[in-house]
């Protein structure tokens, strides 16, 4: 039972991260029909930004969580001008092309500042597991749990109740009628931008706390797939209950399958999922149902 | 190309909250669709911009609204005025800003969120953030039936519903000039009527200009004070709507009655081009 437990909350935590991933994965193919595949980039990004801050110019933590989510923000905003931006109207293609090669560039420039090896955070969180009934739970992982549901939880009612997520939500549905009312689709799509690689970095951060920051981190970006698949490619809420959902699927596979196949299903599990998926229902659990009035 | 005539433009008279002078419109930068518009709206009023499909008369709304440009458009000759200030070229957000607001073809609903979520995404451009509460309400007063439906998503109302929805979305921008682009589209005739009424009711209520666009000219000559007849990207016959509506030519082609007032016979139909005679 016990072993149970660790596994369930293992897979949460992993889950929230790629709740988070998946989210800004999910904005942007709304507000632009764009597949970024360099969302596991932003958060590598995001993890050796403020590990450096932290580790060589000794910010307070907190404080260099401030300025990587700024940086993010800037760095959102600069990749859709120079790289997204020209190609709209172009083929989804050459869109995918683009964002693969800006994944690859980003990553090599990342291995070209931060090399390749494992890197770890100062202990941050305090080291005291906590004990909840008979399980013992590191709390580094309670807090990254935490924090993810907690941002979750504050973008989903943004996206309902704010009037900026009220337009976000209005642009990804009818670009031009959203420019008939005034609605910059230009500014949308960068803030969308600028929310992705926000999210994706603190998803680094949470993740780089718990295992230290790698470029393999970056696989992560990969994950995103069967998350959002699962999920639905457009839905907010299809992605945070993808993201539990591979995340436990991984752990409980990982715990219980690994040690009879000697290995290597928690690396397959996600990837069935998205086979099945794509198979029984292409839009996923929450996909957009396109409304045709009879 | 004839040189625009100030004459012709201020014929009746009118000072133009917008002015359309000579407007020549080119796609993809090689189909020329108006070839010299020339179009003038007076504040406070209602001017029906009519004539039959591909006259350019949607082209033109686009031209006003600056939503020409994401679709490889451009004004290549003449200008357009609104409030005596130059708006060809602009973004359409700095023109929606200025005060003119275009209610699309085909109704173009936020179909996944609600109605109330549809009419504050149309106030996006407002800086009075505490009126828009009351302006929800006012939407509501013309349109009492989307009150019942504020929660619905948009995208399950029925088309009339929408053309409401759509209208009300536009009023919420509290725009001096409104765009209106066939708010007939697919609807039954009474919805039309309600939906006419509802129009000239905002044009005296709420101050509002409005130029609309339609292939029903029955019904937007009914309303208007103004009517241009399109044909080819220009202006062929424009006129007091009283005065239109005794015009030969427009009662057979747009409003299909001959003299005397009977139904049109459709047996010399086939004279239709030559007998038009502003074409001559």
């Amino acid at each position: 039972m016990t072993f149970f437990l660790q596994i369930i909350i293992t897979g949460l935590v992993v889950g929230a991260v790629y709740a988070l991933v998946a989210f800004g994965f999910v904005l942007i193919y709304k507000s632009s029909d764009v597949i970024n595949f360099a969302q596991g980039e932003f958060l590598l990004v995001g993890a050796y930004v403020a590990l450096s801050l932290v580790v060589f110019y000794q910010v307070p933590f907190l404080a260099a969580v401030a300025l990587t989510l700024t940086m993010c923000v800037l760095l959102g905003v600069v990749v859709e001008r120079l790289v997204l931006r020209p190609f709209i109207g172009e083929r989804v293609i050459s869109v995918i092309m683009a964002t693969l090669g800006l994944s690859l560039l980003m990553r090599g420039i990342i291995q070209m500042i931060w090399g390749t090896e494992t890197r770890v955070y100062p202990a941050i969180f305090p080291d005291a597991p906590v004990r909840l009934g008979e399980v013992v739970v590191s709390q580094v992982y309670l807090w990254s749990l935490g924090v993810a549901l907690v941002l979750l939880a504050v973008f989903t009612v943004f996206f309902k109740y704010s009037s900026t997520g009220i337009v976000m939500r209005a642009a990804a549905d009818d670009q031009a009628a959203a420019q008939s009312m005034g609605i910059s689709v230009k500014r949308i799509i960068a803030i969308t931008w600028a929310i992705a690689a926000v999210v994706a970095a603190i998803g680094g951060v949470l993740l780089g706390n718990i295992n230290g920051v790698n470029p393999s981190l970056a696989y992560i970006g990969l994950m995103v797939l069967p998350v959002v698949i699962l999920g639905g490619l457009d839905s907010v809420p299809g992605a945070i209950v993808g993201g539990f959902t591979i995340g436990l699927l991984e752990s409980l596979a990982g715990g219980y399958l690994d040690p009879l196949f000697g290995g290597g299903v928690k690396e397959v599990v996600p990837f069935v999922v998205l086979l099945v998926v794509l198979m029984v229902r292409p839009y996923g659990l929450f996909g957009k149902e396109i409304i045709e009035r009879v | 190309m004839l040189p625009p005539s100030r004459g012709r433009l201020f014929s009746w008279g009118a000072v133009g909250l917008l002015v359309l002078n000579n407007v020549e419109v080119i796609y993809d930068h090689v189909i020329l669709v108006l070839k010299g518009m020339s179009l003038v709206v007076p504040e406070g009023k209602i001017v029906a911009l009519l004539g039959s499909n591909g006259a350019g008369k949607t082209t033109t709304l686009k031209a006003i609204s600056g939503l020409l440009k994401s679709e490889k458009g451009q004004v290549t000759d003449g200008f357009i005025e609104f409030n005596g200030e130059r708006i060809s070229g602009l973004e359409p957000e700095i023109i929606v800003r200025k005060g003119i607001f275009q209610v699309m073809e085909g109704r173009r609903v936020f179909e996944h969120l609600s109605v109330e979520e549809n009419l504050i995404a149309g106030a996006y451009t407002r800086r009075d953030r505490k009126n828009i509460r009351a302006d929800i309400e006012l939407v509501y007063g013309y349109f009492p039936r989307l009150r019942d439906l504020r929660h619905r998503t948009a995208g399950y109302l029925s088309g009339g519903e929408q053309q409401m929805l759509a209208i009300g979305r536009g009023l919420m921008a509290r725009p001096r000039l409104m765009l209106l682009d066939e708010p007939s589209l697919g609807l039954a005739p009474l919805l039309v009527q309600e939906i006419f009424r509802i129009i000239k009711r905002i044009n005296q209520e709420q101050g509002a200009t409005i130029l609309v666009v339609e292939q029903n000219a029955n019904v937007a000559l009914g309303i208007a004070d103004y009517g241009y007849i399109m044909e080819g990207g220009k202006i062929v016959l424009e006129g007091e709507v009283d005065r239109l509506v005794d015009n030969e030519d427009v009662r057979e082609f747009y409003l299909g009655l001959s003299d005397v007032g009977k139904r049109k016979s459709y047996r010399n139909v086939k004279h239709y081009k030559r007998r038009k005679r502003w074409l001559s």
